[in-house]
């Protein structure tokens, strides 16, 4: 599974556990008006460090602000 | 002394502001006007809980009634319905106050005052007749609040000492002011200039709008908030000269963002909890601390590092819990254990995380004991040890490891099935950041000669 539809299907996991209505997941879509709030963004990073076996926030430059971002720091990072 | 003589002192009016999400008020006004709807007289000498969902609300009310209650008990938004029967009866409250127009809260008993910033004719002179004790909440082990007993002196000490900054100050927290660190903040702001108050209901970015068109100086969260902040794509928007970081652990990483994000602050973070008050405040851009606080000779607060804990003596601790099986605050020489663990490297001391395994989930403490107990009373479970696990966003995140009793689970589905109802258990009783994110299950735990689960350090 690419990191994209890894990322997708965590985001929706997430948001049932959290029982939080999740806003279509555009590349524009800012995280912060995705629906989820710290805790969920919090869990998501921390099950994908579980799959993808790595945590590009550790060295990032700077936070994501939109989905684009967030798909492109667990890309990048993997390439 | 007491908040509004400190405010008046000089003999002019105060001139700062407070800045809510619907309201604005100049301090100036409540010279001859009130947010208590008449019910300021009648509060006199009573210990009042503040029980107001809005923050501008609590403030008004924190402002009028020092001098004039006995005790104020600042609830902060989150308190329990199930926990506020106890906290007043734990206080010895006689009154409470809620938003204008809310009805009487059901378990709570005493006079009912609603309050807001709608303002009405004050008709009297302020004046002061009582030392006010102020009455902070922090959570406890079995997940009710423990309450924490500070005066003004001890709450506002930390700055009194200081010179106020140069120039005019507008002041931003993302805290909760019913909360230490955003109390803090507070009673800062009305001393030397304004504050924009948060509020639940509005975004990070329409915050820090709001922030950016006050003209936003000074502005106080914690790591997560600060996390948060940087994600909304709105920090843009603000350019303060000071940014501080308090309530969690300022890791390299997040100084490192800020500094990057606002080159022309000064980005301080500083040590504080509800007990023992504020410890100290590192503008280096480092994290830690340096070596050369702990033991220095006159200081204001004594910093002392004993068995790897940070701990502390000053004017600004607590002077201990209230109720009936409180325990005590202070050790024989007065100092307080902070719970928080360092490590001294290359001439700093570095926070490691806090003794007896706390996690701190983006600035809300979890005890693992609680969420243990939900986990042991369910079927199969034999034993259970709650954890922290590091998080990029919020700190740390909550996790399990449990030991099933013989026999309860045979094959991977019959385990997946375990955990699952007891991921069910903990949703039902405890708030979300409080529930694991994982749950592993281990063939056993290290359990200590004294008969005691080993912890490691959250």
């Amino acid at each position: 599974m690419s990191e994209r539809a890894t990322i997708t299907s965590l985001f929706e996991q997430v948001a049932r556990e959290q029982q939080r209505k999740l806003s279509p997941l555009s590349d524009d879509l800012r995280l912060l008006e995705s629906g989820l709030d710290s805790l969920s963004f919090a869990l998501i990073v921390a099950r994908l460090e579980d799959k993808l076996g790595y945590d590009p926030f550790d060295t990032a430059e700077s936070f994501p602000v939109t989905f684009g971002d967030f798909v492109r720091l667990y890309e990048s990072h993997s390439r | 002394m007491w908040l509004w003589g400190s405010l008046t002192g000089s003999g002019a009016p105060p001139s700062g502001c407070l800045l809510g999400a619907g309201a604005r008020i100049d301090l100036a006004t409540l010279a001859g006007a009130s947010s208590l709807g008449g019910g300021l007289e009648a509060l006199r000498g009573r210990c009042v809980l503040l029980a107001a969902g809005d923050q501008l609300t609590a403030a008004l009310a924190l402002i009028e009634l020092d001098g004039v209650a006995r005790r104020m008990v600042l609830c902060p938004p989150d308190l329990s319905a199930e926990h506020a029967p106890a906290v007043m009866r734990d206080s010895g409250a006689d009154a409470y106050l809620t938003d204008a127009g809310a009805a009487a809260v059901p378990g709570l008993a005493g006079l009912h005052v609603s309050s807001g910033p709608a303002l009405q004719a004050l008709g009297l002179t302020r004046r002061r007749s009582h030392d006010t004790e102020w009455i902070l909440l922090t959570s406890g082990t079995s997940g009710a609040p423990k309450l924490v007993q500070h005066t003004l002196a001890s709450l506002t000490g930390a700055f009194n000492a200081q010179e106020p900054p140069p120039g005019p100050v507008v002041w931003a927290t993302f805290y909760d002011i019913r909360r230490y660190g955003g109390l803090q903040i507070f009673l800062r702001a009305l001393h030397h200039g304004s504050l924009v108050l948060s509020s639940a209901a509005e975004s990070t970015a329409d915050f820090l709008a709001r922030a950016a068109a006050a003209g936003v100086t000074h502005i106080s969260g914690t790591p997560s908030h600060w996390r948060r902040a940087l994600m909304s794509g709105a920090a843009a928007r603000i350019s303060p000269r000071y940014v501080r970081l308090s309530g969690e652990i300022a890791d390299q990483g997040i100084l490192d963002s800020l500094h990057r994000a606002f080159p022309r602050a000064t980005v301080a973070h500083a040590f504080a909890s509800t007990e023992a008050g504020v410890g100290f405040e590192v503008r280096d851009g480092l994290a830690g601390f340096p070596a050369a606080l702990v033991g220095a000779p006159g200081a204001a607060v004594d910093i002392d590092v004993t068995g790897g804990t940070l701990r502390l003596r000053s004017a600004g601790n607590a002077m201990g819990y209230l109720g009936a099986h409180a325990p005590a605050l202070k050790d024989s020489d007065g100092f307080i254990e902070t719970g928080d663990r360092v490590e001294l490297r290359d001439g700093r001391y570095v926070f490691i995380g806090r003794g007896g395994g706390v996690i701190n989930v983006g600035g809300l403490k979890v005890y693992p004991e609680e969420v243990e107990a939900i986990i042991n009373a369910q079927p199969g479970v034999r034993m259970s040890l709650v954890k922290a696990r590091r998080s990029p966003i919020t700190g740390a995140v909550v996790t399990a490891e449990v030991v099933l009793i013989e026999g309860a689970a045979a094959g991977a589905q019959a385990e997946e099935l375990l955990k699952g109802e007891m991921l069910q258990a903990c949703r039902r009783h405890l708030a979300a950041h409080k529930v694991p994110m994982s749950i592993r299950i281990v063939p056993a735990l290290e359990v200590s000669a004294s008969g005691k689960l080993v912890r490691p350090d959250a």
